[in-house]
């Protein structure tokens, strides 16, 4: 960014410039913001302010219920431990793989090393697709299974490729050749000398994999039908876009059911929002320690 | 041979790292490629892929002679060129504005600010669009209030696209100016200090200096986003789809979802799918081709 120096004065242009852009970057900013904290706001309001269209800028008639509610749901108790379950395995499983694989590619003088990079780059651009995939999930036995929900994902190659610039651009190659000569293992040198200088790549890609797998609900969607192994978002959908959508209406009963259903879902679904992002949103200074470096590694290509 | 083996041993640990990754991806993503054949062949279950019959070019036919097929397709293409042209170049111009601020820390905030929608998930997005576009809800409060009236918006087709496409401005500007801002903090200082002594102005420093640094970016970013054009999307269009608006929210990776694994047509399915991909991949290579010629930077 640019010198910090103020001692040259502003032109007129500038000042007009300076004016216009902080006016759209305050309304941008604003715009982001606002719906996220009308949520959190409307979560601790009561329905009836909210409904009313009351609650704009602060909480109304502050109120725990939805929040006692929602907690009293098997259904959310169950999808967030599972979520839980999978992001963390997942993550871990991610994470291993992905360093694992790019660490090899970036040594440039590995021997078939171009052959490698492009078995794995080509998959970016080509896939099989969802029916030979789910096919190939049954095959392997893994439909409705937690596993699925684990191994699905776990080497995303623009994560590896990350990696693996990472890699080319820290860790000098000399300490290397120096680590072989001590007799050092080349597998020993990776876990005690690279991966403990490798802190910022593992924050980001733990920010990537981690977000992914919190928000995964394709794969759910596709692969687990089973109610008990339910990720949080498919509970979300459940109370959030099911229940509002166009059902059909046959007779009384279902009337009375589908209203009962609404004012609930009317009821949590804030706080069920609030309660399904906050735990991705507590990995925002992480980010911002991180993230810049991360996505500045993509961008970097030989 | 003593070569070689002097060549294994000095490699063979990394290459025993390559193992892993090399057979996941094997069964991951090369196995479904064969699995693609399955759009040439009467699927058989019992029998598997391999020893099902071929037909050829059956399926090919049914889903171009469907009436369903033309319009999936046009949906598809307005959706995301819709939704390209305005969340790739938003993101450019928010970049811009923020490494030019004049205050840096305000700059920071706005950044930081504005890429936390990215975190959101998609069915807590559409969730919040149902909420905010509800009949009574944010936007139709503050429709009536001037005056308009009431809207069924996520229930109506002239509305879809909009709301779609706005709703991953949202989501995603903040999150994408990010990869700008940090080829744009590679610009060297002394050079805004030469433009400035010149009698440059702030817009004329973005024009001469910023936008010719991040070019090659745009050329990269573009070219993925352009080849993603056509696999866009599965998950915000099946969480927004509902009766009213199917005409159009039918796209074709949620097609090829309703056909394969609702109507378990999987041959018809995979024909849509695999036929998705070719044009996927014909753009990025069309793309890539271009960026070449014109920026002299490409992503192979």
């Amino acid at each position: 960014m640019g010198g910090k120096k103020v001692h040259i004065k502003r032109s007129g242009s500038d000042l007009v410039f300076d004016i216009v852009s902080y006016i759209i970057l305050g309304m941008v900013s604003l715009v982001a913001v606002y719906p996220l904290y009308f949520v959190l706001i409307a979560s601790i309001s009561s329905p009836e302010a909210v409904n009313a269209g009351k609650v704009m800028l602060y909480p109304i008639g502050v109120t725990l219920e939805g929040y006692q509610k929602l907690f009293e749901d098997s259904r959310i108790f169950t999808g967030y431990r599972n979520t839980i379950l999978y992001t963390a395995a997942g993550t871990t499983l991610d994470l291993c793989l992905t360093l694992i694989t790019a660490y090899p590619l970036s040594f440039k003088k590995l021997p078939g090393r171009k052959i490698f990079t492009g078995f794995f780059l080509f998959t970016m651009f080509f896939n099989g697709g969802l029916i030979p995939t789910f096919l190939l999930v049954k095959d392997l036995g893994l439909y409705d299974t937690p596993f699925v929900l684990v191994l699905l994902g776990a080497l995303n190659i623009y994560n590896m490729i990350i990696a693996r610039s990472f890699f080319e651009g820290t860790i000098s190659k000399d300490l290397m050749d120096a680590a072989e000569i001590d007799g050092c293992g080349k597998f020993r040198f990776f876990v005690s000398i690279v991966l403990p200088l490798s802190k910022a790549l593992i924050g980001v890609l733990v920010v990537y994999y981690g977000v992914a797998h919190w928000n995964q609900y394709f794969n759910a969607l596709i692969y687990i039908s089973k109610e008990a192994l339910r990720p949080l978002q498919m509970v979300l959908r459940e109370i959030l876009i099911q229940n509002s959508s166009t059902m059909q209406v046959f007779d009384e009963s279902m009337m009375l059911e589908l209203l009962r259903r609404e004012r609930y879902a009317e009821l949590i679904k804030y706080g069920v929002i609030v309660v399904a992002s906050i735990p991705v949103l507590c990995i925002y200074p992480f980010i911002q320690k991180y993230f810049t470096k991360g996505v500045m590694l993509g961008a970097v290509k030989e | 041979m003593t070569k070689n083996k002097l060549l294994w041993k000095r490699w063979r640990v990394l290459y025993l790292m390559l193992i892993p990754g090399i057979v996941y991806i094997f069964i991951f993503n090369y196995i479904p490629m064969y699995g693609v054949t399955i759009a040439f062949k009467d699927f058989y279950a019992s029998r598997g892929i391999m020893g099902s019959p071929w037909v050829g070019l059956e399926h090919f036919k049914r889903v171009f002679r469907s009436p369903d097929f033309l319009p999936i397709l046009w949906n598809t293409l307005i959706l995301s060129l819709y939704q390209l042209v305005l969340t790739f170049p938003i993101p450019i111009f928010l970049a811009l504005l923020i490494n030019s601020c004049h205050s840096k820390r305000f700059g920071k905030f706005v950044q930081n600010v504005t890429y936390a929608p990215y975190l959101v998930s998609v069915v807590v997005l559409v969730g919040m669009m149902m909420i905010m576009f509800a009949p009574r809800g944010v936007f139709n409060n503050i429709l009536e209030m001037a005056g308009g009236e009431r809207q069924l918006f996520m229930g109506d087709e002239k509305y879809f696209r909009h709301i779609f496409v706005l709703s991953a401005v949202w989501q995603t500007t903040g999150w994408n100016s990010i990869i700008y801002l940090a080829t744009l903090s590679g610009v060297s200082p002394e050079l805004y200090e030469a433009a400035r002594m010149d009698g440059a102005n702030k817009l004329q420093r973005i024009l001469h200096i910023d936008i010719p640094h991040i070019i090659p970016t745009i050329a990269i970013i573009l070219t993925l986003n352009a080849g993603a054009v056509m696999s866009m999307g599965f998950e915000k269009a099946y969480l927004m789809q509902n009766d009213l608006n199917i005409g159009v929210s039918e796209i074709l990776s949620t097609y090829v979802y309703k056909k394969g694994l609702l109507d378990i047509d999987y041959g018809y399915s995979a024909a849509v799918g695999l036929f998705n991909n070719v044009i996927n991949l014909i753009i990025l290579l069309l793309v890539n081709k271009a960026a070449k010629k014109i920026t002299k930077s490409s992503l192979f």
